[in-house]
């Protein structure tokens, strides 16, 4: 009962064994069946977060959402997936035809990809990489490259703008979420994501270093493309950016890697501040590791959506301004004060130093706040300036000129 | 240690069979009646004007250069983070230092004008 898999790869390994394979084929097999398995649950974990999102936004909205196909409409994703089975492919005349078909499924497989490293318990995880942050980051930016490709290959102007402001958007939000990473391993001391789960053993990361933890949702928000950041995507200026091209089931992956990525960063930031697998008799058992990674990475999944429909879309230039000019700075200096208070209490009773740092968070976000309330002073009164307007002309000389 | 890798290099391997199947499936029972009128582009409901692949705004381009400074100064620090136990104050410190240049460049992008949009 302890440890499911522990006892089914003990299994395998006699049973391949058996068969006569040596012990390198064992572990080879051992991987692929790991790899499809883990897939799978992960493919229908998506289907139902289709589900997820369509009634959530529907209760953010007002209204009731899917609710005629099994209880609570349950059924809904399934219907879809088979409506997007049967839809023609239409590709757009005069796109490059293998850049055109490549993008979605490296949108579906680089978030495939990054459940290799996340640890769904004390000991299962696909692989304890000791690189596990780098190897996240890395998958990450392949993600990127199949936004630029789809929006170059389909032919159209908007799918091109929308590709552009995707990857300015990505690429500058980079900059703060790979700045916080390095706050969970400086305080772990390790880069493998398992690591940093079995480090935060009292108390979660979040608790040492809660700015580091909100600068890394907000980032991630950007880096999934969401409200308030969906300019790659706004409906209302560049129709649907890049994926404007694609139907069917093209469509179908765009969307379903999207809603993955979403559920999957939400696992990554648990593992990093909520202590991941982290909680009562999970070391014992680790299929209860299981449940409560998943209870937080739902809890942050939700937070995202929250903002998703909560708040309205803001303008490119803001939104690089409030990435270049403010997030990217805070995070240096928070990677800066954590990395010298670290070193500076190397002796200290574990909860004084808790303690300390706490403090420092706290004290740096009042400072921040104070900085940003003088300067909006001076701000709102530039903007406020009365700006030339074109006045109609008066009534009589229209009327004079008009035959 | 070496399993991990593997079990990477399986994972890589096998991810994009996923949304492979996933998309031969249509090819097997979706309709094709393609024809010339169905696949054109169109924007604004007109047909599309000009050539698709149009001059962008050179904004992009040095926001992309900025990113790439920061990556790769970035991804030194990691293993400065990891060896975090075995350094002196003053190495603490000498990382630190590598920050500040970091944050001067940032200064100097900033006072240069580049992070404005217009």
């Amino acid at each position: 009962m302890g440890d499911p898999v522990a006892l089914i790869s003990q299994w395998l390994n006699s049973l391949l064994m058996g068969w006569g394979l040596s012990a390198g084929w064992v572990v080879v097999i051992k991987s692929i069946i790991g790899v499809v398995v883990l897939c799978t649950v992960v493919l229908i974990l998506d289907i139902f977060l289709v589900w997820v999102e369509r009634k959530v936004v529907a209760r953010f909205q007002d209204r009731l959402g899917p609710n005629r196909l099994g209880p609570f409409g349950i059924i809904q994703p399934i219907a879809d997936v088979i409506k997007l089975l049967i839809k023609e492919d239409i590709r757009p005349h005069g796109a490059d035809k293998f850049v055109y078909n490549l993008p979605p499924i490296i949108a579906l497989a680089t978030v495939l990809a990054l459940w290799a490293v996340v640890p769904l318990a004390s000991t299962i995880v696909g692989s304890e990489l000791d690189v596990g942050v780098l190897y996240v980051v890395a998958i990450g930016g392949i993600g990127t490259l199949g936004i630029i490709m789809a929006g170059w290959a389909s032919n159209n102007k908007y799918a091109l703008l929308g590709a552009f402001r995707t990857v300015a958007l990505i690429v500058s939000y980079e900059v703060p979420l790979i700045i916080t990473l390095l706050v969970p391993v400086i305080l772990a001391r390790s880069m493998g994501l398992s690591t940093i789960a079995e480090k935060q053993d009292p108390v979660w990361y979040v608790v040492i270093a809660p700015l580091a933890a909100l600068i890394m949702f907000i980032s991630a928000q950007a880096e999934l493309g969401r409200a308030p950041f969906d300019l790659s995507e706004a409906e209302s200026e560049i129709v649907a950016g890049f994926h404007i091209e694609y139907t069917g089931m093209k469509f179908g992956l765009f969307y379903a890697g999207e809603l993955l990525h979403a559920l999957t960063l939400s696992g990554i930031i648990s593992v990093l501040f909520f202590g991941g697998w982290r909680g009562p008799g999970a070391e014992a058992y680790p299929l209860l590791g299981v449940i409560y990674f998943f209870i937080k990475a739902f809890i942050i999944y939700w937070a995202i959506m929250w903002l998703k429909y909560s708040l309205p879309r803001i303008r490119i230039d803001h939104m690089l301004d409030f990435n270049w000019k403010f997030l990217t700075p805070l995070a240096l200096v928070l990677v800066m004060v954590v990395a010298l208070l670290d070193k500076l209490m190397v002796g200290f009773p574990y909860w004084q130093y808790v303690a300390i740092m706490l403090t420092a968070n706290i004290v740096l976000v009042l400072l921040t706040l104070n900085i940003l309330r003088s300067r909006a002073k001076g701000e709102i009164k530039r903007v406020g300036e009365p700006r030339p307007v074109a006045t109609p002309p008066p009534p009589s000389s229209i009327s004079s000129t008009s035959p | 240690m070496q399993n991990d890798w593997l079990f990477i290099g399986v994972f890589l391997v096998l991810a994009p069979i996923f949304p492979i199947i996933a998309l031969l499936i249509p090819r097997l029972i979706a309709p094709r009646k393609s024809n010339q009128l169905k696949s054109n582009t169109y924007e604004c409901g007109i047909e599309t004007v000009g050539d698709t692949w149009v001059q962008f705004k050179v904004q992009y381009y040095i926001f992309a250069l900025v990113f790439l400074v920061f990556d790769v100064e970035l991804v030194f620090l990691f293993p400065w983070a990891v060896a975090f136990d075995k350094l002196a104050l003053f190495a603490v410190l000498e990382g630190i230092l590598f920050i500040l240049i970091l944050v001067s460049g940032l200064l100097y992008i900033w006072r240069k004008g580049a992070l404005e949009w217009a």
